[in-house]
């Protein structure tokens, strides 16, 4: 088990594949080419703050944060009924919840096209109930329910995991001292489990902030998302000082919420970030 | 009655979550186009997936990549798990930290930051640097499996095992390796589903007539819907049904038989099918 050797090749592998990229992101991120060279400048990022870019990140922030707070509210309950005395058989129970996610992330998202589409499942079946048909294919709303359907398990799973090692006599104490079941889960439930909220939290804002296949096959092309904004700038406009602009200061966004998260999650964490 | 409320509350939720899979694959069977109509049943979609070649491709350059990238990043990873091990210090932090970094940053900076390495050196977009790429995002994750196992490892098992006359690297192969072994394959499997799942980092780093499954769904997806990704759908969801009931029962088995063996009367919990950890982290990738 020698120290240094077994290292080196992982090494080598950090500084060329994950230490120079970043690196040439926050290269081409400052420096602006022209016919005279290329030079160090902050056009890009000022250009990040024009009113359209600005619309397409609040919209991104706006959208992953509704798709969080309704994964949170239909998720809580969830994780806390299966973690409670309604089902026995919990292994099975949550093995039924972990399947879904072992399918492809694109053809859980594909999913919801023939669900949704004009002659789709649910308008067949509103249909036969005499029901008006519902359009939401291509809208806000359709990349919402896009971000809901695939994220909720990482909401549900760390609530889930700390609710379930929550001590029943810590419970039964508080009952013993008087307290009624809304008071138990305001002053003792809720607080114990905030670090499993924490994580669901940020599992779930994290993608649904990033995600540009979502938005593009359940959103159609007018709701630009920042993650689409750089796939255009990459793969479309080749204009790669702007889309390494955005990406770093999505980055920053990242590591900001994540500081906050952890700020609240308490130092649980073996190895943390920085 | 409350009971039967929460059961109902999670049965719905179930369905939220199966229903969409479940029409896929009714539909995967329609002989009819139309997702109005119900056109009889017909295995013709099934039958052209596997003349199609795009998608057999694709499959291929999959496999390929999955087990290429899982194999080498099982090795360099379990390696530097080795060497991070028996690090100490600001030299530990730094190396965690950078291992942390594919690991938190959002999926399409990690492309796009390779991307721009693989133009930048004139590497041809295709096969390898896919490879690379795939490399570079599988190896945290055989670290972060490999650790745990480290770390529960008696070193003093090492050291019997040169007071007993074995040299460094038998001590190595026949006693350390073996201990750790559960945490490599995970982080094996772990690796092989990462890439197998993976789009975005796929997406940009791959040249032209090179394609992965994923990449070959989401441009067919884009095109609206197509029969064949249903069939296909249906395929892969079959498949990793019957892979995790099997995983599901020989643990189910394994854990009967150390419960016998240690009488021990307090149920094991395994809540996850695999490697709880493991799964964990999987899922920040998803």
């Amino acid at each position: 088990m020698k120290r240094s050797s077994a290292m080196a090749p992982y090494l080598l592998w950090i500084v060329f594949f994950t230490v120079v990229p970043t690196l040439l992101v926050v290269y081409y991120g400052f420096t602006q080419s022209g016919p005279e060279g290329t030079h160090w400048s902050l056009s890009n990022f000022t250009r990040f703050f024009e009113p359209i870019y600005l619309r397409v990140l609040w919209r991104s922030v706006y959208l992953a944060l509704i798709s969080t707070s309704i994964c949170l509210f239909l998720g809580y309950p969830a994780a806390m009924i299966m973690a409670g005395r309604a089902f026995t058989r919990k292994n099975a129970l949550l093995l039924l919840f972990v399947v879904p996610m072992w399918m492809n992330f694109l053809l859980r998202t594909y999913a919801w096209l023939t669900l949704l589409e004009r002659n789709g499942f649910i308008n067949l079946i509103l249909g036969y109930l005499r029901l008006p048909s519902l359009n939401i294919l291509y809208t806000n709303s359709a990349v919402v329910l896009g971000m809901v359907y695939n994220f909720l398990p990482f909401m549900v799973l760390p609530i889930y995991s700390v609710l379930s090692k929550i001590d029943r006599r810590v419970l039964e104490a508080a009952q013993d001292l008087g307290a009624n079941s809304w008071t138990v889960f305001w002053r003792v439930i809720l607080p114990l489990s905030l670090p499993g909220v924490v994580s669901g939290i940020t599992m779930v804002f994290m993608p649904a902030l990033t995600t540009f296949v979502i938005s593009r096959l359940l959103g159609g092309g007018q709701f630009t998302l920042i993650g689409n904004l750089i796939e255009q700038q990459f793969l479309v406009v080749g204009d790669w000082g702007f889309g390494s602009a955005i990406s770093l200061v999505m980055m920053l966004l990242i590591l900001l919420s994540m500081a906050l998260m952890s700020f609240f999650e308490g130092d649980e964490r073996e190895v943390s970030l920085w | 009655m409350v009971k039967f409320l929460q059961r109902v509350y999670v049965y719905l939720i179930f369905s939220f979550l199966y229903l969409p899979i479940a029409v896929l694959m009714v539909y995967s069977f329609n002989n009819s186009r139309s997702r109005g109509t119900w056109g009889g049943f017909t295995f013709k979609w099934y039958q052209g997936l596997f003349y199609d070649r795009t998608i057999m491709g694709s499959l291929y350059s999959t496999l390929i990549i999955g087990i290429g990238a899982a194999v080498i990043a099982t090795i360099i990873g379990t390696l530097a798990a080795f060497g991070i091990h028996n690090s100490q210090g600001w030299q530990k932090r730094l190396v965690m930290n950078l291992t942390y970094i594919p690991v938190l940053n959002p999926d399409i900076v990690t492309a796009i930051s390779l991307m721009i390495l693989f133009v930048f050196t004139r590497l041809r977009l295709g096969y390898l640097t896919l490879l690379l790429a795939h490399i570079t995002f599988n190896i945290p994750y055989v670290i972060l499996s490999v650790l745990p196992k480290l770390r529960q490892l008696n070193k003093h098992l090492y050291e019997a095992a040169l007071d007993l006359g074995a040299t460094p690297a038998q001590a190595l192969w026949k006693i350390v390796i073996p201990e750790i072994m559960p945490g490599i394959i995970t982080g094996l499997l772990l690796a092989f589903t990462l890439s197998i799942d993976d789009f975005v980092v796929s997406f940009f780093t791959t040249g032209s007539g090179i394609s992965t499954l994923s990449i070959t769904i989401f441009s067919m997806a884009r095109q609206g819907i197509n029969p064949k990704i249903n069939a296909l759908s249906t395929l892969m969801f079959t498949l990793v049904l019957v892979l995790l009931i099997i995983v599901n029962i020989r643990q189910g088995r394994d854990q009967k038989k150390e419960r016998a063996d240690k009488g021990d009367p307090k149920k094991q919990i395994s809540a996850y099918p695999a490697d709880p950890s493991g799964l964990q982290s999987g899922f920040n990738r998803l």
